[in-house]
């Protein structure tokens, strides 16, 4: 059998799912709310990649990614208004801000063993949403940050007004595009000796410290990039959305994030990014439920947890190699690493 | 012979229970001595103690003259101890093979963005790691088995799995924490040979708790015996099996019925 190259393969595909997509909200053929909501839902996928890393490898339970979004979010805003930063080094600027604060939090929280860190994240969270609703001067408090620009400057638009027709396709290119970036470094991390240290401090902390792996250390690490992810979703949401309000990063946000990890299946990044997608799409097509909405969402869940207590895809990996390779769903779905296993002998 | 790994009159209280009195050791280079004593003797707590799991009220350990005191457990294993344990530890979700590269993390060889971005680097080490992990497993008779998950092997091979485990952090002194637990007396035999092959080919001091008197008295050649946390007996195999002090420990008192 020829042996099919798997990063060349993935990476031609992403891309032409991309440009097809863009294509077809350029033509107005997907309208601006889908192409709304697919760029969200990339989002939603970025920032559930960034807990699924902490929560689901690391086995650190995390309740208060709302928070770390803000400080992302608010962090890429402020710098691209205040300092006139480029779009992408300001949404830098907040990945790097926010892992600063988890660091800051990771510190005296990851030494103990246990669920000390959903305590802290989980008042963190509400922490920083009442800092920025006061910090009114730099954030706009109550009222919200407005008018931060779209992916495209304001020059720009200014002297081609017929670039804002260009908007939706570059807020989902954008966004779409940095969320498979994350996606690819994440698996090949997760795949690596790091990631194996990662996984191990889940597995069995008493053991992995017996077997040379500092568990503090690697949690530190786990913990760090997982908040510099969720800075660039929410540098992403920042211009996305271009306003900001410090009530979007609440408690109920953190829990949309969990709900994706945990439907997707704790330890499967495939599994978080079709969750993802699948329930951003669901959150709007109930909305003609109204506040029903609340009701089926939980229901579901509830649902699944009874028949797929692990999730969608448990801690397995959709594998797009495989499947092209076997042509078949069933050994498709085998642990990727496998996969990767066989490409290097 | 020189000093391997030596306690000098280590002790640990919990609240107020003294769980390991005053306990000593010391492991000639390519010893293997056997720890035994009833249930609850302090025999796991004194491995805890070892590896850094448990900080001693008192007493220091020293492994090749260095201190082994406040060290992490990770830094007592890059030292060169490594340990099984008496309830199986293993990294349940991970395959078999990625057990045993786990172990080879100390040594990993390659950085963090290596890694990250799957570079040369990363992929030669990978080969290399993966190809030492699978000669390690067939020295026990393990290598068909390597991508399943640890969970799902049977008993026995999860505890040869913990073994490969731990040789695989290419340790001096390897503590074995009941390794035939759970075995029939073949699979125990087996062991016992397995455990003298790689005590000669790993050049390794080995320290073992077990039950299985057959398996302690076959292949230690020296005996530490621990009841209620104090070392109430030490010698050759012969001479255990012959004190009265061990003799008592283990069958409890001669009964007196002439009264």
């Amino acid at each position: 059998m020829k042996k099919i190259k798997s990063f060349p393969l993935l990476l031609g595909i992403s891309l032409f799912v991309v440009l097809i997509v863009s294509v077809l909200i350029k033509l107005e053929i997907l309208n601006e709310y889908v192409a709304q909501i697919l760029s969200f839902a990339g989002i939603n996928v970025i920032i559930a990649l960034s807990l699924n890393l902490i929560s689901g490898f690391t086995g650190q339970l995390a309740l208060g990614h709302a928070g770390f979004m803000a400080i992302g979010a608010y962090a890429a805003a402020i710098s691209v208004m205040q300092f006139n930063m480029p779009i992408f080094v300001g949404i830098l600027i907040g990945g790097v801000v926010t892992s600063l604060f988890g660091l800051i939090i990771g510190f005296p929280t990851l030494r103990l063993r246990g669920d000390y860190l959903a305590i802290v994240t989980l008042a963190f969270g509400e922490i920083i949403r009442v800092i920025l609703v006061n910090l009114d001067k730099l954030t706009g408090g109550a009222a919200g940050l407005k008018g931060i620009p779209y992916f495209v400057s304001a020059a720009a638009i200014e002297s081609d007004p017929a670039v804002i027709t260009w908007v939706p396709v570059l807020n989902f290119a954008c966004i779409t595009l940095t969320m498979l970036l994350i996606l690819a470094l994440s698996h090949n991390l997760l795949t690596s000796s790091y990631g194996r240290a990662i996984i191990s401090v889940r597995e069995d902390e008493v053991a992995s410290g017996s077997m040379g792996v500092g568990s503090f250390q690697y949690k530190m690490i786990a913990f760090c990039l997982s908040a510099f992810i969720a800075g660039v979703g929410g540098g992403l949401y920042a211009f996305l959305f271009n306003y900001l309000n410090p009530t979007d990063f609440n408690f109920l946000r953190s829990v949309d994030f969990l709900i994706i990890v945990v439907f997707g299946g704790m330890g499967s990044l495939t599994g978080t990014l079709v969750a993802g997608y699948l329930l951003t799409y669901l959150q709007e097509a109930l909305r003609f439920l109204q506040d029903y909405r609340l009701v089926i969402y939980p229901v579901l869940l509830i649902i699944m947890m009874i028949f797929r207590p692990g999730g969608i895809m448990g801690s397995k990996e959709l594998s797009i190699v495989r499947l092209v390779r076997t042509g078949s769903l069933k050994k498709a779905l085998q642990r990727e690493t496998a996969a990767d296993r066989e490409e290097q002998a | 012979m020189s000093t391997v790994l030596h306690a000098n009159k280590i002790s640990i209280e919990f609240g107020g229970l003294k769980a390991v009195s005053d306990f000593s050791l010391n492991l000639e280079s390519g010893e293997l001595v056997g720890l035994i004593g009833p249930n609850g003797a302090g025999k796991t707590t004194v491995f805890n103690m070892l590896t850094g799991v448990y900080l001693p009220t008192s007493g220091d350990i020293t492994l090749e003259g260095k201190s082994l005191l406040k060290k992490q457990p990770h830094v007592i294993n890059h030292y060169g101890i490594a340990r099984t344990f008496q309830n199986i530890r293993l990294f349940k979700e991970m395959t078999v093979l990625e057990n045993v590269l786990i172990s080879y993390h100390a040594h990993v060889g390659y950085n963090f963005v290596s890694g990250l971005l799957h570079l040369p680097s990363f992929k030669s080490r990978e080969k290399e790691m993966r190809k030492n992990a699978l000669e390690l497993l067939s020295i026990f008779h393990i290598e068909g088995k390597q991508d399943e998950l640890a969970k799902n092997m049977p008993y026995g091979e999860q505890r040869k799995l913990e073994i490969v485990r731990a040789l695989a952090t290419k340790p001096k002194v390897l503590l074995l924490d009941e390794p035939a637990a759970g075995m029939n007396p073949q699979e125990t035999h087996d062991l016992m040979n397995l455990i003298r092959f790689i005590r000669d080919t790993f050049k390794l001091t080995i320290l073992l708790i077990e039950h299985d008197m057959s398996l302690v008295m076959g292949i230690c050649e020296r005996i530490l015996v621990l009841d209620y946390g104090q070392t109430i007996a030490s010698g050759t195999p012969d001479q255990i099996s012959k004190n009265p002090m061990v003799i008592k420990a283990y069958l409890g008192e001669e009964a007196d019925f002439s009264a």
